[in-house]
């Protein structure tokens, strides 16, 4: 069955290129607000709405942003979307702002929203720049409430606040403190290398991501560089792709 | 004088911008396979968030607090630190070659270090002036860099340890990392 294009963003975004799972994009927020479950979901909430409209503004505004300076028309474009976000926050959801502070203001720098505008939302319609930001946005919110929730229930035996584990159970705190981040994160990529899960750790996580994925060896300019590369390698899949199909029809006609 | 030595102590080692924070994870990760990069990042990223406080806080103060325009702080600063890397670097270029050198590599990289907005940010929470602004930044910095060379010696030496297969690659850098973060934990008591 074909699925329609639209849901197969949505797909992609949660399942086939799970921005934290596979791509390991946006790895300081990940790690820094995962503390619970909750904490998670409101961080991924906030950064799939900046998301989804970037990705419909910058996908709007593809043809008039000239091309030498993309990258600092991107990032005003952002830093206007989360301004508007955190002031919303701060008047409706209040507890929401406090407790995510200063990391709402930071998802300006996370390379999730740049890295879907350089690799999507640059050269696709509107539309299904939109549903790519919303799956990509609800893959990263599944993720950090899924890290959120395990470090719940080992640092506080808790899971969104409920209680779960018996009174004799002693919470592992170290887990909601920063070094349990890093230890869950390691026994995350630790566990893809063992089961062979496609992961941009241990590079089968294909290359077409736009900045290539994997943050720990990006350093920041990856996308970049890589943009020239993917161009290139999109159009001779279009050329190869093209050719077949005439092949075919030459056939046909014999 | 020594709420200034507070600041320091506190953003370089209690608080360590990458340990505690998570702040400026990826060019933590990413640049600490040799001890002399690492030293560059660290001496660059030093130079830049100073600078970058120092101007943050003197715009926010200056500008955008007497035009009751505070809430652009977000799109201004995120300007500011990309002109000023750009800035640096052209400057850095044409009057010293040899610091261009040392340090061209990496200013390109700091941009999109989040660890620069970051410490802008939490100067202008805090409600710090100009000079304890200055001083934080520089104290971030430190912290920075003492946390980046750290990890990048005892990434050289587990070069040569017999790592289990799936921990090889990031899983072992980023236990490193969590036992590294628990050892900072014991200047909380400073």
């Amino acid at each position: 069955m074909k699925m329609n294009k639209y849901v197969e963003r949505i797909y992609n975004g949660i399942i086939k290129e799970n921005p934290t799972f596979i791509i390991m994009l946006g790895m300081c927020p990940t790690l820094a607000v995962t503390t619970s479950g909750n904490n998670g979901l409101y961080m991924g909430l906030t950064t799939t709405v900046v998301l989804a409209m970037s990705n419909l503004l910058i996908s709007a505004l593809r043809k008039f942003i000239p091309d030498k300076v993309r990258i600092p028309a991107y990032i005003v474009v952002v830093a206007s979307l989360v301004t508007v976000v955190q002031l919303l926050l701060a008047a409706y959801l209040p507890v929401v702002n406090e407790l995510l502070g200063i990391y709402i203001p930071l998802i300006v720098v996370n390379c999730i929203i740049l890295g879907r505008a350089e690799a999507y939302a640059a050269k696709n319609s509107i539309g299904l720049s939109l549903f790519d930001g919303i799956g990509m946005g609800l893959g990263f919110t599944l993720a950090l409430s899924i890290i959120g929730s395990f470090r719940e229930l080992l640092g506080a035996g808790t899971i969104f606040s409920f209680k779960i584990t018996p009174d004799s159970f002693e919470p592992i705190s170290i887990f909601i403190l920063a070094p349990g981040a890093l230890f869950t994160l390691a026994i995350l990529t630790a566990l893809q290398n063992k089961l062979k899960l496609p992961s941009a750790t241990n590079g089968s996580a294909g290359n077409n991501v736009g900045c290539g994925g994997d943050c720990s060896h990006c350093m920041g300019s990856t996308c970049t560089t890589n943009r020239e590369e993917i161009s290139s390698k999109a159009e001779t899949s279009k050329v190869t792709i093209a050719k077949k199909s005439e092949a075919g029809d030459t056939q046909n006609q014999k | 004088m020594k709420e200034l030595i507070m600041i320091i102590i506190g953003s370089a080692l209690v608080n360590n911008v990458v340990l505690s924070q998570f702040l400026g994870l990826c060019p933590f990760l990413g640049v600490s396979k040799k001890t002399n990069t690492a030293a560059g990042m660290g001496a660059a990223v030093i130079f830049v968030i100073t600078v970058a406080s120092a101007l943050c806080s003197l715009i926010y103060s200056k500008l955008l607090v007497p035009l009751d325009m505070g809430y652009l702080q977000t799109i201004v600063f995120i300007l500011v630190i990309a002109c000023l890397v750009q800035f640096v670097e052209l400057i850095l270029k044409k009057y010293s070659r040899p610091l261009y050198s040392a340090l061209g590599v990496y200013l390109p990289l700091i941009t999109t270090n989040c660890a620069v907005l970051g410490v802008a940010l939490i100067n202008v929470t805090e409600d710090y002036g100009l000079v304890k602004s200055t001083i934080n930044g520089f104290g971030t910095a430190a912290g920075f860099t003492i946390a980046i060379i750290i990890m990048a010696g005892i990434r050289e030496r587990i070069e040569y340890n017999d790592v289990t297969k799936s921990f090889q690659g990031s899983p072992i850098v980023l236990i490193t990392a969590g036992l590294m973060a628990m050892a900072f934990f014991g200047f909380a008591g400073l």
